[in-house]
This record gives C-alpha cells, sequence and structure tokens, in this order.
C-alpha cells in the first residue's frame, strides 16, 4: 500500500499546479517593472497641435492615468465611455499616448467619440511605447503625485476594475499627503 | 505533377520570407551576426513564444529598430538586454540572465535529472535484489492454471 503514497502525492501536487496555472487568468498579462517606480520621461508633441508638446513633468502634481490608446484597437473603442465618464466626473486628469496612429484619424475618433484627455502624446514610431513597455493598447498606468507608477491596467478598463484596483490606490494616496 | 509540386513548395517557401524584413541590416557582418542573435533572442511580447526575429507585428519591427538603433550607438548586448528588461521585464528575454530571481530557471533542470537519476537508482537496486526465479514462478503458475 506504502508504493502508492510517493506518486499519489506526486499527482495530486501537480493537480494543484495546474489549478493554480488555470486560475493565474490572462497568461499574456505581463506584470510591469515600473510598478514602484518613477514613470519613464517621455516628451511628445500633442494630437491637437504638433507644435505643443507635453512630457512628463507635466503631470506631477497630482494623480494621473496615462492611457495608452489607438484607433486601430478594438478594447479601446470599449472602454472610451468611461473615460468619457472619468472626465465629465473630474475624478483624475486624463493623459493620452496616441500609439502607433495616424494623426487624421486619431482626430476624428476624438472629435467622433468625445475627448476625455487633458492632452494626448502623439507617439507615431511607438518609441515612447516602448519605453513605457506598452505591448499592447488598451494600457492604463495610474501614476502617483510623485510620478511614480503605482498600478497597471491591461485591457479596456472599467467600473470594476477602477473601484477594484486604482480607487483604494488613490484614497490611500490622498490621505498621506 | 512534378512542375506543380515543384511550385508548391516554391510558394510555401515564400511565405515565411515575404513575411519579414530580414534584409541586411548591418554592412559590417560582425555586425549583422550579433543582431541577428540578438533579434532571436527576444520574445515578441505580443505573440508570445515567437522571437521578435520571426514576428511581423508592428511592436516587434519596433522593437528591432529600437536595436538597430542601440547596436549603431555601440551599446553592448548586455546593455541592449538591460534596455529590455527595464521596459518589459525578464521576461522578454528567452535566455534569462543569472540573477536571484531566475537562478531557479537554471538551477531546476539540474536539480530534476538528479532526482530522476536518484530515483532510478533505488528502484533499480530494488529490482536487483529480487530473486531471479519469476520465469520458472510463472510457468510454474501457468502450468498450474492449464
Amino acid at each position: 500500500m506504502s508504493r502508492y503514497v510517493l506518486p499519489l502525492i506526486a499527482v495530486i501536487a501537480l493537480i494543484f499546479f495546474l489549478v493554480i496555472g488555470l486560475q493565474r487568468g490572462d497568461p499574456r498579462a505581463l506584470p510591469s517593472p515600473y510598478i514602484g517606480k518613477p514613470a519613464p520621461q517621455f516628451e511628445l508633441p500633442t494630437l491637437n497641435d504638433p507644435a505643443l508638446m507635453i512630457a512628463s513633468k507635466d503631470l506631477e502634481g497630482d494623480f494621473a492615468l496615462i492611457n495608452v490608446w489607438a484607433t486601430w484597437c478594438v478594447g479601446c473603442r470599449s472602454e472610451h465611455p468611461f473615460l468619457m465618464k472619468l472626465a465629465r466626473d473630474n475624478s483624475i486628469p486624463i493623459y493620452g499616448i496616441n500609439w502607433r496612429d495616424t494623426r487624421p484619424e486619431a482626430l476624428r475618433w476624438i472629435e467622433q467619440l468625445g475627448d476625455p484627455y487633458v492632452a494626448s502624446g502623439f507617439d507615431e514610431t511607438g518609441r515612447v511605447g516602448i519605453d513605457w513597455g506598452v505591448y499592447g493598447a488598451p494600457e492604463t498606468f495610474l501614476l502617483n503625485a510623485d510620478g511614480i507608477v503605482v498600478h497597471k491596467h491591461l485591457g479596456p478598463l472599467g467600473r470594476e476594475a477602477w473601484e477594484r484596483d486604482f480607487e483604494p490606490l488613490i484614497n490611500a494616496g490622498g490621505a498621506t499627503q | 505533377m512534378r512542375r506543380l509540386l515543384t511550385l508548391t513548395v516554391a510558394l510555401f517557401s515564400m511565405a515565411p520570407v515575404a513575411a519579414i524584413d530580414t534584409g541586411q541590416a548591418f554592412d559590417d557582418p560582425v555586425l549583422q551576426a550579433r543582431y541577428e542573435k540578438l533579434i532571436s533572442e527576444v520574445r515578441c511580447l505580443k505573440c508570445q513564444n515567437q522571437s521578435i526575429k520571426d514576428s511581423n507585428v508592428f511592436l516587434a519591427s519596433d522593437l528591432r529598430r529600437e536595436i538597430r538603433r542601440l547596436i549603431t550607438e555601440g551599446k553592448t548586448d548586455a546593455e541592449i538586454g538591460d534596455f529590455l528588461v527595464t521596459r518589459y521585464g525578464e521576461f522578454a528575454l528567452y535566455r534569462p540572465r543569472t540573477t536571484g530571481k531566475t537562478l531557479i530557471l537554471w538551477i531546476a533542470p539540474f536539480l530534476l535529472v538528479l532526482f530522476g537519476g536518484f530515483a532510478m537508482f533505488r528502484v533499480v537496486r530494488h529490482r536487483m535484489s529480487m530473486p531471479i526465479d519469476d520465469d520458472t514462478a510463472i510457468t510454474a503458475k501457468e502450468g498450474s492454471s492449464e
């Protein structure tokens, strides 16, 4: 009888790991190495006016969202109404990085669907996207007042994720200041 | 028939070539070799389980462009590795670097082989110590059942 004990333990351990693996959710979701670290520096021409620049220092002093979006990105369209709601409620300043897009299409998007962004940087070559470790739009970063990345959300942002992941961090940060 | 076969083979062999900008990136063959080795060891984050050498997603071509730029700027392979790890994490490299966090990846195979070898050794030794009269026992059994 005892000769079955070891294989049984091995099988149970294997099942345990498989279940954990299955419950991990999206296997494509990678943790950002920037969490807890200063957000990467950037400077981009704005989408609306190529002569105007937007840079990291413009975001400092308050919690801010950096939303990476593009007109070719289906998830961006589905999260857009929620971003509009955040902007209407003045919940938090939202900055966009328009990633690997064309200016006319991006401007048409803003015109048709509304503009939730304080400003959007126009990252035509994807250079800034790489600096931020972006690998699939939409991605949303939460920065605190010191410009530290405190959270990164992959995929469309909605109310559930906002209340679960973002609000506690913002409330905790607001209390300590 | 033979012509059709040739055509089919030719068509299918073209597909992967046409997909990716594998053209000469550097005139210097040494740099070119470094470049090709580097891009074959960087994971395409968008299309996981492909290297950025094998993918034509724009993120892969952006990363190839960045690596070309870094090589041109005279960066070493280690510095280029750091560039990627800072942005995308250790996962971006197919050949994880030996750090505290990735040590388990390097040691685990050896530990498993050692463990397996030990288990096999135990089993074999146990079997060898068993009596060798199995054959006679079986024939005796078969004989009795008939």
